[in-house]
């Protein structure tokens, strides 16, 4: 298993916001985590991390222990977390942004390659390279915000809503681009408001209720299942 | 009004604008990494002054030679006071930000009274008030050989921050820290290794300023006092953390100090009433800098 979560719980400034999450995340597969607004998808994948601290439970990454850890020893591990809303360095251009992707010691090594492995799988951005990342836009910032998290190089990739926020006839691109980053061996995690999408991209899914997990299976099961048919697809 | 004696003016006004410019752009790096004013920074300029002092008198060491050694104390001594204070009240109000800085500067400045006495020092014989007799001409303008050296010296400090901050990796990743926290830990970089590298490089160009500004200038305990209002202001005037924007705002507020008295003909003993005055012009105008980014 590359990820394991173990009774995860968190809280932001005294307030809870997990309870109890567990979930596997096994090498080579696409995961996916959906539940509603507030159900702490996004704060599972920040206290993974390392932008929070859990306060109780356990993170093992091919065995080692994550809790506790700084954000920046965890990326060092291999782990890209690209968070909602991009969160681009919109001063930097393009090309910037990816270098800084690149910034940790595990990824100088490869940088030349991942940089050109980036650029071959989103063509726009070699045509956008020295632009501002804040003058794109949003499906491009994506792009950007994807290609980032290559650049380190890691073992799992944790997209948070990739599809937010972007036009429609770009998201299949978005989701065709993730479908291949998994085929070229990334394990993905992957949070997504796009519950039947992802759910037919997901090897494997949990869904999280105030804070905790409660039911997972195959992307087909629960996709077929009444709570998610009910809850996200209005069936 | 004589057009020589105008060109004199503004000559002499741009070469003590870049010395503003070095000091403020120290000023200018910290805050923009992480919004917090170094008010001891004035007393920064102040130690690296009175290194260049000591080297020459217990050493017997040009301020021109100290220059490297003075550079790297004041890097030492910005990342020490990072590492010993600031990153202790990064999360604390403003308020005790605030302080924490000031009260720093005022003992330090106690500091300097106590060991050092308030006597005015100066470095005796520098080898730049010496050299081609301290002077040279250039068509009608004359020019001061030290003042001369500190402004070359300050154009080529900016030229390596430049490129350091916008070619190299760690340069890159001091913007990202400075843009977005959070977002540049998860690629990997240690947001706290950068805030202490932004302090000792602030410190560091203010070591340069205080260094060269010692071959012609007064030292005393409080001497940095002057220089750190006329940064705050250059700062304000070019936008806070932008380094183009000190460059240009420094070599503003010494061409108003140096050429309003001769052009206006009122006695050089009101110029920081006229640098204050059009400092509040343009921010009343301008409230975010000339080149600020907010």
């Amino acid at each position: 298993m590359l990820l394991q979560v173990r009774h995860l719980s968190a809280a932001y400034a005294g307030v809870p916001a997990l309870h109890d999450v567990s979930l596997d995340v096994g090498e080579g597969q696409i995961v996916a985590l959906i539940g509603a607004n507030g159900a702490g998808k996004t704060t599972t994948l920040r206290t993974i991390s390392g932008l929070l601290r859990p306060e109780r439970g356990e993170i093992a990454f091919r065995g080692q222990r994550l809790a506790g850890q700084p954000a920046h020893r965890i990326a060092e591990l291999g782990i890209a977390h690209v968070p909602e809303g991009r969160r681009l360095f919109s001063r930097l251009t393009v090309r910037q942004n990816l270098l800084v992707g690149a910034h940790s010691p595990r990824a100088r090594a490869g940088e030349d390659a991942a940089m050109e492995r980036v650029l071959t799988m989103f063509p726009r951005l070699r045509e956008r390279a020295d632009q501002r990342a804040g003058t794109l836009s949003g499906g491009e910032q994506q792009m950007v915000a994807i290609a980032r998290g290559l650049m380190l190089g890691p073992a799992l990739l944790m997209l948070d809503e990739p599809s937010l926020g972007i036009a429609p006839k770009l998201v299949d691109e978005i989701f065709t681009t993730i479908r291949a980053i998994a085929r070229e061996g990334t394990t993905i995690l992957l949070v997504e408001q796009n519950v039947r999408e992802s759910l037919e991209l997901a090897d494997h899914a949990y869904v999280l209720q105030t804070g905790s997990t409660i039911a997972d299976g195959t992307g087909a099961e629960i996709l077929a299942s009444d709570l998610v048919r009910r809850a996200y697809l209005g069936i | 009004m004589d057009g020589d004696v105008l060109l004199q003016a503004i000559a002499s006004g741009l070469l003590i604008g870049m010395v503003y410019a070095l000091i403020s752009v120290g000023l200018t790096l910290i805050f923009g990494l992480m919004e917090i004013v170094n008010f001891a920074h004035g007393e920064f300029l102040m130690l690296a002054m009175y290194a260049a002092f000591f080297g020459r008198s217990l050493v017997g060491l040009d301020p021109m030679l100290s220059l490297p050694a003075t550079v790297g104390l004041l890097f030492l001594l910005g990342v020490l006071t990072y590492r010993g204070i600031i990153s202790r009240i990064l999360h604390a109000p403003m308020l005790a930000q605030i302080f924490a800085t000031f009260g720093l500067g005022l003992f330090l400045r106690g500091l300097a009274q106590f060991f050092w006495s308030p006597d005015f020092r100066s470095v005796e014989a520098p080898f730049l008030a010496g050299l081609s007799g301290g002077g040279v001409e250039v068509g009608s303008v004359s020019l001061g050989v030290p003042q001369s050296a500190a402004a070359l010296l300050a154009g080529l400090a900016f030229l390596a921050l430049y490129l350091f901050i916008d070619r190299s990796r760690t340069g890159l990743a001091l913007q990202a820290v400075a843009e977005d926290r959070a977002t540049a830990t998860l690629m990997g970089i240690n947001s706290d290794r950068m805030f202490a590298l932004g302090w000792g490089l602030g410190a560091a160009c203010v070591g340069l300023a205080g260094a060269v500004l010692a071959t012609f200038y007064y030292i005393y305990p409080s001497v940095g006092v002057v220089f750190a209002l006329i940064a705050y202001i250059t700062v304000a005037l070019g936008g806070f953390g932008s380094v183009p924007g000190a460059l240009v705002a420094g070599l503003l507020v010494g061409l108003v100090e140096v050429v309003s008295p001769t052009l206006f003909g009122f006695s050089p003993a009101y110029k920081y009433a006229v640098v204050f005055g059009f400092y509040l012009a343009v921010v009343l105008v301008r409230p975010q800098g000339l080149f600020g980014r907010f």
